[in-house]
């Protein structure tokens, strides 16, 4: 992606909760007014860093969910249960707290729409969430490519942004959306019910454009079933940009 | 748990990598000094869960760069990249 | 000083034991650390050798190693990254009985593993019941994760000197870094005198 280098150091910024929004039982957007952040590309992450009054610090990555919008930055984060930062983000931190946040980071794993080549998705859980900011921009751009997303979630609780995906689909005949469930199901579900593989990516996004760009966002399991996929289906590896989790997510 | 959950990709150091070199380096260009293959560091794989960040080529493992960090001092080992490309502009 | 968060504490404990060394936390899951893929060498071609100057004075087969009288060891432990573990349970091999017999004059070891990790001791660290060849943890084999089938044990210092996957131990006159000791990490790593880095 020949986007420009962004230079110059990264600084801690004081950033206040300004909103809370509950997204599924287990995970909130965090929407925080930062000043002096430098805007962000969709895609990108940040890095938060929590002190306690002792002097202990944890530090933690998690993506932003929202295209660049000044000095607002959303972050969607879930609880992991064993979690030392997120079950302190999801249930503690009040609206009126500040946390230090630095960023925005990553210039790899980034899409701003700059050509108008296929965007094709594939998320895991919580891997929604730069993907989510690509689609929420691409929105915004009016004029965009095709695009198409698979979202893999257990259940149909915890799909993160349902509904605005779901309106994002129904507003624009250029953008697919497929769900697949792989735990369980409500009655009359009419997705996917599997694990992701080949055949279900080759439906959704309609096989390999050589202009496509692949972005594949989840645990890193996941993350490797998906890309292999791709590139078994013939994307070639450098289109298909991932972003794993690891085991206990971002 | 399995050990392939640490696994991570490049851009998930690409803090770690600004706060050093001041720069954008995960559309930086590396190339093995092992097997000759070339990626973007944020394709490279990365292991963060450990007393330092390592950085493995995803095609052969070998090792590509390996930072540790304490307090004041910060120790960096770029060996295993024979060669970078970095994009300057026009 | 940074900001303080509003409420955090973070997942430590706060009662603070005499035998958490400074700098430490104690925590009580077992977290997992890699810098690499976990190799998967198959139990029936897994060795673990003993060698010196580039001879090898001692060699076993994975049931030749299960033959050999194994201990139960039950130790704390102290990580670089700073979270301590205490009375962990092991079952393994003392290196004094890999040892025995192997007349040297080397003064260090250098522990080498599956997938290229490697870490230096001094010989006397490892012998006189202080490390172990460790196969077992919490009376089940040891998993793959946590080094298995088989790690160095060596309880005295950080974890890092206690290798996962080991297959050998290289005698040396001389000593010389391992993996992290080489970049920036501690040539000997005593957690009681906060041994992490260099000049530490």
């Amino acid at each position: 992606m020949a986007g420009a280098a962004v230079l110059g150091r990264l600084n801690w910024l004081l950033a206040e909760l300004v909103e809370l929004v509950p997204e599924t039982p287990r995970v909130k957007s965090l929407v925080l007014a930062a000043p002096g952040w430098p805007g962000h590309r969709p895609g990108q992450h940040v890095d938060v860093r929590l002190t306690a009054e002792d002097g202990y610090q944890a530090q933690r990555s998690y993506s932003i969910a929202t295209p660049p919008d000044g000095e607002r930055v959303v972050l969607t984060v879930e609880r992991l249960e064993d979690g030392e930062v997120s079950p302190f983000l999801v249930d503690e931190l009040l609206v009126g707290d500040r946390i230090e946040l630095r960023g925005p980071i990553g210039g790899y794993f980034v899409w701003d729409g700059a050509d108008r080549a296929p965007l094709h998705l594939v998320a895991g859980g919580s891997g929604i969430v730069p993907l989510m900011a690509m689609l929420r921009h691409r929105a915004g751009l009016g004029s965009a490519g095709p695009a198409a997303l698979v979202y893999s979630a257990r259940t149909e609780g915890e799909l993160i942004y349902r509904e605005e995906l779901d309106r994002l689909a129904a507003d624009d005949g250029a953008l697919r959306i497929a769900y697949t469930l792989t735990r369980e199901r409500p009655p009359g579900w009419t997705g996917y019910d599997r694990r992701i593989d080949p055949g279900m990516l080759g439906e959704v996004l309609g096989g390999a454009d050589p202009n496509a760009t692949a972005f594949v966002c989840g645990p890193t399991r996941f993350v490797e079933v998906a890309a292999d996929a791709l590139v078994g289906l013939g994307y070639e590896p450098g289109r298909v940009r991932t972003e794993r989790f690891g085991p206990s997510g971002r | 748990m399995e050990n392939a959950d640490l696994k991570l990709d490049g851009n998930a150091a690409a803090g770690e990598l600004r706060e050093i070199f001041g720069a954008e380096m995960t559309i930086v260009r590396a190339t093995c000094g092992s097997c000759g293959a070339v990626r973007e560091m944020g394709a490279l794989s990365v292991y963060l869960h450990a007393p330092g960040t390592v950085f493995r080529c995803p095609g052969c493992d070998a090792v590509l760069v390996r930072i540790v960090r304490a307090e004041e001092r910060l120790w960096l080992d770029p060996s295993g990249v024979s060669c970078l490309e970095l994009r300057t502009g026009a | 000083m940074d900001h303080v968060t509003r409420g955090f504490r973070g997942r430590r404990d706060t009662e603070r034991s005499d035998r958490i060394p400074p700098g430490q936390y104690e925590t009580r899951d077992f977290p997992v650390l890699s810098a690499g893929p976990t190799p998967h060498t198959p139990l029936e071609t897994w060795t673990f050798t003993i060698s010196e100057g580039g001879e090898e004075r001692a060699r076993w087969t994975w049931d030749e190693f299960q033959a050999l009288p194994s201990e139960t060891i039950t130790k704390d432990i102290h990580c670089v990254t700073k979270w301590s573990k205490l009375d962990t349970a092991w079952e393994g091999v003392s290196v004094d009985t890999l040892l025995d017999g192997i007349e040297t004059d080397a003064a260090y070891v250098m522990a080498w593993s599956d997938g290229g990790y490697t870490t230096n001791l001094p010989l006397e660290d490892v012998t006189d019941g202080k490390a172990w060849v460790a196969h077992g943890y919490d009376d089940e084999p040891l998993d793959p994760e946590h080094g298995g089938p088989a790690r160095l044990l060596v309880p005295h210092l950080y974890f890092w000197k206690s290798a996962k996957w080991v297959r050998g131990l290289r005698l040396l006159d001389e000593d010389e870094p391992g993996f992290w000791e080489s970049l920036g990490y501690h040539l000997y790593g005593d957690p009681w005198r906060e041994q992490r880095y260099w000049g530490d």
